[in-house]
């Protein structure tokens, strides 16, 4: 019998559909509506929840690999956290989680004049280890981080006085790219310290951790790629570059589904005419 | 000269975006350059990390400050040059040592945070009440839940032929199964539209400001 086989279309057609897809929404915005899911809204009201004046953790658990994605997220949560009056002690369990936390910090220090460093927020910095090292924080914090990431003494730092170990924090959310990162987190901090986790990860992911959000509460919500980030910014009234994102994201999706459509009809078609031996 | 620099960065980051980007029409000398450079500048950042955030504030700073509470440092240091001996094929038998030492600390370590929180923990999710909830959306969840966990489970029992009732079990599984595949392919192709979007935010806010970055 013979074989039918439609001539594919090139592949590049397709990459130049999508930049060009991705590209307009950028510049002529569209403003397609955002929903708000279940899992973006229990991370809000966890933050919404904690009374000023708490500790909390964040941790950037990411490089400039993720940064789109986990970027948005990770400064809706900050800003957040900077409105309620939560102060912020960040940790890096990726070495370049420290920049990308220096970073939001910079850019948004101008809207929280009052906010200051080593009072309201301190950033740690990096420690290797991963699992090991949140362990030995559960117990000993002071242990593992001795001083901040410009080597100043955790004693001088006003943030840090009565800080010994997960009892004094209100909950840890973890901004991930993959291991270590929120895995680690839920293992040690919620399962062995029984202290509340949240956080975001990439898409790619998203399907692994989302098991964690259950009813055992192992996980409070979660931030699941761009299109969770544009949710918080919704919720938490601060749109950024996650919702100035999304017209992009939905229009690509629906060039892949139009393509994938037009595939799956070709191949049928294909089918159909190799049974009429045409 | 900080403006200076910013601006030269920003227009290093939008041609070495272009140069990646062009290997989507095909494998071009550009595109060499810039994977090339990339990899080695990984490399090189890599190398002195780890001297300079990890081995100085870890070993070394320690040691220098106080030998005699620190000495139990020069340990894991000891063990972290015996690994290296790797490298010398007469004498690499040795860096088994160090290495059994890893993998047997970590197993133990992952063991038990895996059961716990992966094994134990996650089938306690699952034994609940299906039928208590605050709506029906919730209801028809938690008992698709129960189906596709024990549906999912038993398209993975080898033992028994997939036939009858049982293998009707697990067709349902792959079922479950395909609809999470679908899932994590929506969830990839999300970020990796994701990062497209956050390269031409930077081309067409930061570069050419055109939109608000």
């Amino acid at each position: 019998m013979a074989t039918v086989k439609r001539k594919q279309l090139d592949r590049r057609w397709l990459f130049l559909f999508l930049f060009v897809g991705v590209a307009l929404p950028l510049i002529f915005v569209i403003g397609l509506p955002i929903e708000t899911s279940e899992n973006a809204r229990m991370v809000y009201d966890l933050v919404e929840t904690t009374p000023p004046g708490s500790k909390v953790i964040l941790s950037f658990d990411y490089d400039p690999g993720s940064k789109p994605e986990l970027h948005p997220m990770a400064t809706a949560v900050m800003k957040h956290c900077f409105d309620r009056d939560i102060k912020v002690i960040v940790t890096a369990l990726w070495p370049m989680g420290v920049q990308m936390a220096e970073e939001i910090f910079s850019d948004i220090h101008d809207e929280y004049p009052n906010v200051k460093y080593g009072r309201d927020y301190v950033n740690l910095g990096f420690k290797a280890g991963g699992i090991v090292t949140i362990q030995s924080m559960g117990k000993q914090f002071r242990e593992v981080f001795p001083e901040d990431m410009n080597g100043t003494s955790i004693d001088e730092l006003p943030i840090m006085d009565g800080m010994k170990n997960f009892d004094n924090l209100s909950f840890v959310c973890s901004f991930s790219a993959g291991d270590p990162g929120i895995k680690q987190w839920v293992q040690v901090t919620h399962d062995k310290f029984n202290r509340p986790v949240t956080g975001g990860v990439t898409g790619v992911s998203a399907p692994a951790i989302l098991p964690y959000v259950n009813a055992q509460q192992q996980l409070i919500g979660l931030l699941a790629g761009l299109k969770a980030a544009a949710e918080y910014e919704l919720l938490s009234k601060s749109p950024g570059t996650a919702t100035s994102g999304m017209d992009a994201q939905s229009i690509a999706h629906l060039i892949i589904i139009i393509f994938i459509v037009i595939g799956n009809i070709n191949f049928w078609r294909d089918k159909k005419a190799e049974k009429r031996g045409e | 000269m900080t403006h200076f620099f910013s601006v030269l960065g920003i227009w290093l980051g939008a041609l070495f975006t272009f140069a990646i980007f062009s290997f989507l029409y095909k494998d071009n000398p550009f595109y060499k350059i810039a994977e090339q450079i990339f990899v080695g500048l990984s490399a090189g950042y890599w190398f002195v990390y780890t001297i300079f955030f990890i081995l100085m504030p870890n070993l070394f700073n320690p040691l220098l400050q106080d030998f005699a509470v620190n000495w139990i440092k020069l340990i894991p240091a000891v063990l972290g040059i015996l690994m290296l001996l790797r490298l010398i094929p007469s004498i690499d038998w040795v860096s088994r040592f160090p290495i059994a030492l890893v993998i047997g600390t970590t197993s133990g370590i992952f063991f038990l945070r895996y059961l716990k929180s992966d094994v134990i923990n996650q089938l306690t999710a699952t034994i609940m009440n299906p039928f208590q909830g605050a709506d029906w959306v919730t209801v028809v969840g938690q008992i698709l839940l129960i189906i596709g966990t024990l549906t999912g489970v038993i398209y993975f029992y080898f033992s028994k032929k997939h036939e009858g009732a049982f293998g009707v079990t697990a067709k349902i599984g792959i079922y479950f199964l395909m609809v999470s595949f679908g899932a994590a392919f929506g969830y990839t192709a999300m970020a990796r539209i994701s990062l497209l979007i956050g390269r031409l935010q930077f081309l067409l806010g930061d570069w050419l400001g055109i939109i608000n970055p």
